[in-house]
């Protein structure tokens, strides 16, 4: 899964070059993939490791670096691709984008385009759920930058007052745009903020696959079992700038340069390889992933655009849009 | 058929609406005693703290959470006091709410019934009395609704949480007491306007607590000889065209008169149709651009009356 992460955010970010002004950069007009892209490069372990232990009747919210977790709840790779593309055959018809990534069959109910307000939307569905007397849980992921909005403080509250089956996962890249999360947050992080309502909550390497995989298990187990809301807090990074054609010229190349040491892909390669796995085999899984992705983006570049018609279906059954 | 008051109106038609199907549910502050209104009075007695749901003073969580709840599989009524606390819930309602369906390609529907009472409260000041529901004619996605009678607001509300879409519904903070006829068999269809007084002279189009001063107003023109035709819009989005042009075809002058601020209310978007559209004179009636003050003195000052609408109405009819 991590690798299939990789290689969909590489292409996409290749795909998207020129495709947005924004950090001195210009929109081009032919890039395939336009917009504000944002990239989860280097956070992939954090996707794959919660939700290897989700059913498809669970239900997940994101954000607007959405990618990962819609992939990992096991959403179809070449729809994606297709929805960034802006083509009829993407998950949204071409209306969303990668902001607006979503595949309700898998109980993927959305990235989104505002920060932080995922969270109460699957706390609804936590809370539904219940209401509905379905085996069900509900996980939401959030950026370290969401923490410092409303909507998180108030549904940790609500959370643990209606004891609701919800996993929160605060994925800490540590930057919020161009913005070094930890200058613009008090006290010490989404844990803390989670415990300070009786949550329980752990802090783990989000860069270790294995680490978050088995932090999760827990957790979901005891979330499946009744015993209310839980928090992950994952440590990892953004590889990336804020949007793919960002430099992030504001952040110290050390850093980077730092991180990249840890990068997910290479953790995971390296406990492989000391578990005997032949290097060519860990090759193969990636080289698999940028196969199936290369496909994707062959055809997601011959498929058709909506029809200028749809601009106004799906919209509303009382009174839909027009000109008038 | 029961007389009943408006909050009863409401209350009852949500009890049934919940009684015939299981995926009705209610949330909101203090709506487990029936709401500060009543107007969900007996229903957490009848279905429960899980269908009728308290939930802490959290508005963007409020709406953010029935959004969840109406994407997977729930229908669920919000309650969000009045219209000033709703701004608390602005993204949720129109980022979250109103876009869903179409930012998803029709994947998902968002059903659901946003409460948020609109009107001067008397003796509230300024940010207890707004009536914002011309912010919400604006929003792809949303129907929005304004009832002004006790069968109305039972029959909107059926119809509201039949139609699928989510719909802005806002009640009138002073129409709570209001007694009138309801006949839970009479359906209220959306975007069907209700012809409240018949007239040749001049069309008063008018919806929620102005109808009420539009009918008002209209007695004091008869005095006069003046035949007002007095309009309840009912639904502004969709707006019954086909009415208020009939309508306008036949008084050839229309004055519509709300209690929101004049300036971009919905009266604009409909002045301004009739103006492209057909031959009718128009004017419009709203309130002024203040807050709304404290003291009876400046209360009244900003308030839409019977005698201001009437007045209006004869400058209509002197042009
Ligand atoms: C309510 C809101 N405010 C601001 C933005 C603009 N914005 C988009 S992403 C972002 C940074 C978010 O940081 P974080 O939550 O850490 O997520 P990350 O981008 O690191 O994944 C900001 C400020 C937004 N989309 N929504
Ligand atoms: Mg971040």
């Amino acid at each position: 899964m991590m690798c299939r992460i990789r290689a969909f955010e590489d292409a996409a970010e290749e795909a998207s070059r020129g495709g947005v002004a924004a950090f001195g950069q210009q929109a081009v007009g032919q890039a395939q993939v336009r917009g504000p892209l944002h990239l989860s490069t280097g956070q992939e372990a954090v996707a794959a490791g919660v939700c290897r232990h989700l059913r498809p009747n669970d239900y997940l919210t994101s954000t607007h670096r959405g990618h990962g977790h819609t992939l990992a709840k096991g959403a179809d790779l070449e729809r994606m691709m297709h929805e960034l593309f802006g083509k009829a055959t993407g998950f949204c018809g071409g209306r969303g984008g990668s902001m607006h990534i979503a595949d309700f069959s898998v109980g993927m109910l959305g990235a989104n385009g505002v920060v932080a307000a995922g969270i109460p939307i699957a706390l609804g569905a936590a809370q539904s759920i219940k209401i509905r007397r379905v085996d069900a849980i509900a996980v939401t992921f959030f950026g370290d930058g969401a923490i410092n909005r409303g909507p998180f403080a108030e549904s940790l509250n609500w959370a643990a007052a209606f004891n609701l089956p919800i996993l929160f996962v605060c994925e800490d890249n540590q930057w919020s745009a161009t913005t070094k999360t930890g200058t613009m947050s008090a006290g010490q992080g989404a844990a803390a903020r989670a415990r300070s309502f009786g949550i329980e909550a752990e802090v783990v390497d989000g860069n270790d696959v294995g680490a978050v995989s088995e932090t999760a298990r827990g957790m979901i187990a005891d979330i499946r079992a009744g015993k209310g809301p839980r928090l992950l807090h994952a440590r990892t990074y953004r590889f990336k700038g804020h949007v793919s054609v960002d430099p992030a010229i504001y952040r110290d190349p050390k850093e980077l340069e730092a991180a990249l040491k840890s990068d997910p892909l290479l953790v995971t390669a390296a406990q492989l390889r000391a578990h005997g796995v032949a290097p060519t085999e860990i090759d193969a899984v990636l080289q698999a992933a940028r196969t199936e992705v290369a496909r994707a983006v062959e055809t997601a570049g011959q498929a058709p655009w909506p029809a200028a018609s749809d601009a106004f279906s799906q919209i509303q059954d009382t009174g839909a849009g027009q000109w008038l | 058929m029961a007389v009943m008051n408006y909050a009863a109106a409401a209350a009852t038609s949500l009890g049934d609406a919940m009684r015939r199907d299981s995926a009705v549910v209610a949330l909101g502050e203090d709506v487990g005693r029936g709401g500060i209104f009543g107007q969900y009075r007996g229903l957490q007695e009848a279905f429960g703290s899980e269908r009728v749901i308290d939930t802490p003073i959290s508005e963007a969580t409020i709406m953010g959470a029935a959004v969840g709840m109406a994407l997977t599989g729930l229908k669920p009524v919000i309650e969000l006091r009045v219209i000033d606390f709703a701004l608390c819930a602005m993204d949720e309602i129109i980022n979250q709410a109103a876009k869903n369906r179409y930012m998803f390609g029709g994947q998902s529907h968002v059903p659901a019934v946003i409460r948020m009472p609109i009107g001067i409260w008397s003796a509230s000041a300024a940010q207890h009395s707004q009536s914002l529901e011309s912010w919400f004619t604006h929003v792809p996605g949303l129907v929005v609704v304004a009832p002004a009678t006790p069968q109305d607001n039972y029959g909107l509300l059926q119809a509201a949480l039949q139609c699928g879409d989510p719909v802005a519904y806002f009640e009138h903070k002073e129409l709570w007491a209001l007694d009138g006829e309801v006949d839970p068999g009479q359906p209220v269809p959306l975007g069907k306007a209700a012809l409240r007084r018949s007239g040749d002279d001049l069309t008063i189009i008018s919806w929620s607590k102005a109808v009420h001063w539009s009918l008002d107003a209209a007695e004091i023109l008869a005095r006069d000889g003046i035949e007002a035709e007095v309009i309840d819009l009912r639904t502004l989005w969709p707006w019954d065209r086909e009415a208020v042009f009939a309508s306008a075809a036949k008084t050839g002058r229309v004055l519509v008169a709300h209690e929101a601020i004049q300036v971009a209310g919905f009266g604009a978007e409909i002045a301004a149709t009739l103006a492209e559209q057909t031959d009718a004179r128009v004017a419009r009636l709203g309130g002024p651009r203040a807050p709304v003050g404290y003291a009876p003195v400046l209360e009244a000052e900003t308030r839409v009356t019977p005698s201001r609408i009437a007045a209006k109405a004869r400058e209509l009819l002197a042009r």
